[in-house]
């Protein structure tokens, strides 16, 4: 049993991105505030703070977390991927990422980060979604500028070819 | 904005969440998947001293068929539930409400014990606890009680738990091939219902369960009954929920929907 004192600051180590990263946090402190203050890692946003909009969507141990219902505390130990994990080189966007922009499922970019994250998760489980089935985990986001269809578009030109990329190389 | 201060406690065992709730009574809250607790505490509506986390407690994360009932641990995610193979089967009223409880990106944290603690008048688990009959586990320091679910449930988002209580699990009986139905409307799916039915075919007729309109989930049993005695039970059922207007939906729209959608599930589960 662990007791973290209200007043002062403790240490909390994970794996960001595969990196093993550490911080120091008041218990309160929420995950999303520990990732962009504490670390810098700013390509996840903070949008309602109570869990309704989406935009601080991580990944923790392969569970989809809101980072600000989550704190930094919980997170000791844990494995996290966030939307800077998704690009394969600074200089080269991933699939989903190249499909987004594309149909122009973003324009203002604030919501994008908590979506990619999302789908990207969604589509490692589940190769080949329905229209339908993307439109139930984009439930769990809040878009104002787009109106969704440009991202549910990009979601399932990107599943289709991850699809196909997956059975070009298992071909081979 | 930002939680207030408090202590955290990491949990090993349940006798050390026993001992901080002892210690800390009224001031302490256990924290499971905070799906619920961390949006109260954002919004500061809790501002407890101590926050006592479950979730490395694996004997909590247990989900076990014991003879003719499920037993849910507080551990248990909502997503763990869905999962579990036997869930359509053993538990069929759960898994058609489950997919309704937040989004896949809460039920991936959010537990089944922590909704019902939480007690929101208009969720699914704590609806479909009423619906089953099922019991909850509490247990403090010095003993453990079963309470049924009729008895559990107090008021909005207040249960008959202690302030020095766990909820340790729940117990649903096994459906045994009752047939069951659920339907909800809510604005947007995911969004808390404006009403929630769910109802089952039981021994002696029909019980149909209503959430979002009264203060708690409210379960009604009828022997069978047919047309316009069905309407008329409906109607006053729907009126004994003491319907509210507020910005989601007008006390006459819930009444309404509690008259149709109860009228159409009844005739499902009896056909």
């Amino acid at each position: 049993m662990t007791r973290l004192k209200a007043d002062s600051r403790h240490a909390v180590r994970f794996s960001l991105n595969g990196k093993p990263v550490e911080g120091e946090a008041e218990p309160r402190m929420l995950l999303s505030d520990f990732l962009r203050h504490q670390l810098g890692a700013t390509g996840t946003h903070v949008g309602c703070e109570h869990g309704v909009c989406g935009a601080c969507t991580v990944v923790v141990d392969g569970m989809l977390t809101r980072s600000c219902l989550t704190l930094a505390a919980q997170v000791d130990g844990c494995e996290l991927r966030t939307v800077e994990g998704l690009a394969p080189s600074a200089d080269r966007l991933g699939v989903l990422q190249q499909a987004f922009r594309r149909n122009h499922a973003l324009q203002c970019g604030f919501c994008t980060a908590g979506i990619l994250v999302s789908l990207d998760r969604y589509l490692a489980k589940n190769p080949a979604p329905t229209e339908a089935e993307i439109r139930d985990l984009l439930s769990g986001h809040i878009c104002r500028c787009t109106g969704y269809t440009p991202i549910i578009k990009a979601a399932l030109e990107a599943a289709a070819e991850l699809t196909s990329a997956k059975k070009e190389t298992s071909d081979a | 904005m930002k939680p207030p201060a408090f202590d955290y406690l990491r949990a090993e065992t349940v006798s050390d969440v026993l001992e901080g709730l002892a210690q800390q009574g009224g001031d302490a809250r256990v924290l499971a998947g905070g799906q619920s607790l961390m949006a109260m505490l954002n919004m500061r509506l809790a501002k407890p001293k101590l926050l006592i986390d479950i979730m490395r407690i694996q004997e909590l994360r247990r989900i076990e068929r014991k003879g003719e009932a499920v037993v849910i641990g507080a551990g248990v995610r909502q997503a763990d539930l869905l999962a579990w193979p036997e869930l359509s089967e053993a538990l069929p009223l759960v898994a058609l409400a489950l997919p309704w409880v937040g989004h896949m990106q809460t039920r991936s944290r959010g537990t089944i014990c922590g909704s019902l603690a939480h007690a929101d008048p208009s969720a699914e688990m704590p609806l479909a606890l009423v619906a089953l009959g099922g019991e909850v586990f509490l247990r403090n320091a010095r003993r453990r009680r079963r309470v049924a679910a009729k008895d559990f449930f107090a008021g909005m988002m207040l249960t008959a738990r202690a302030d020095d209580e766990l909820i340790e699990g729940i117990s649903l009986p096994v459906a045994n091939g009752s047939r069951v139905a659920f339907r909800e409307v809510a604005r947007r799916h995911g969004d808390f219902a404006i009403v929630a039915c769910a109802a089952m075919k039981t021994p002696t007729g029909v019980r149909l369960a209503v959430g979002g309109v009264a203060d708690v989930p409210t379960a009604r049993d009828w022997p069978h009954l047919e047309g316009s005695a069905l309407d008329d039970a409906l109607n006053a059922f729907a009126y004994e929920l003491g319907a509210r207007d507020d910005v989601h939906a007008t006390a006459r729209y819930r009444r309404d929907l509690v008259r149709m959608i109860g009228r159409d599930l009844i005739g499902e589960v009896l056909q």
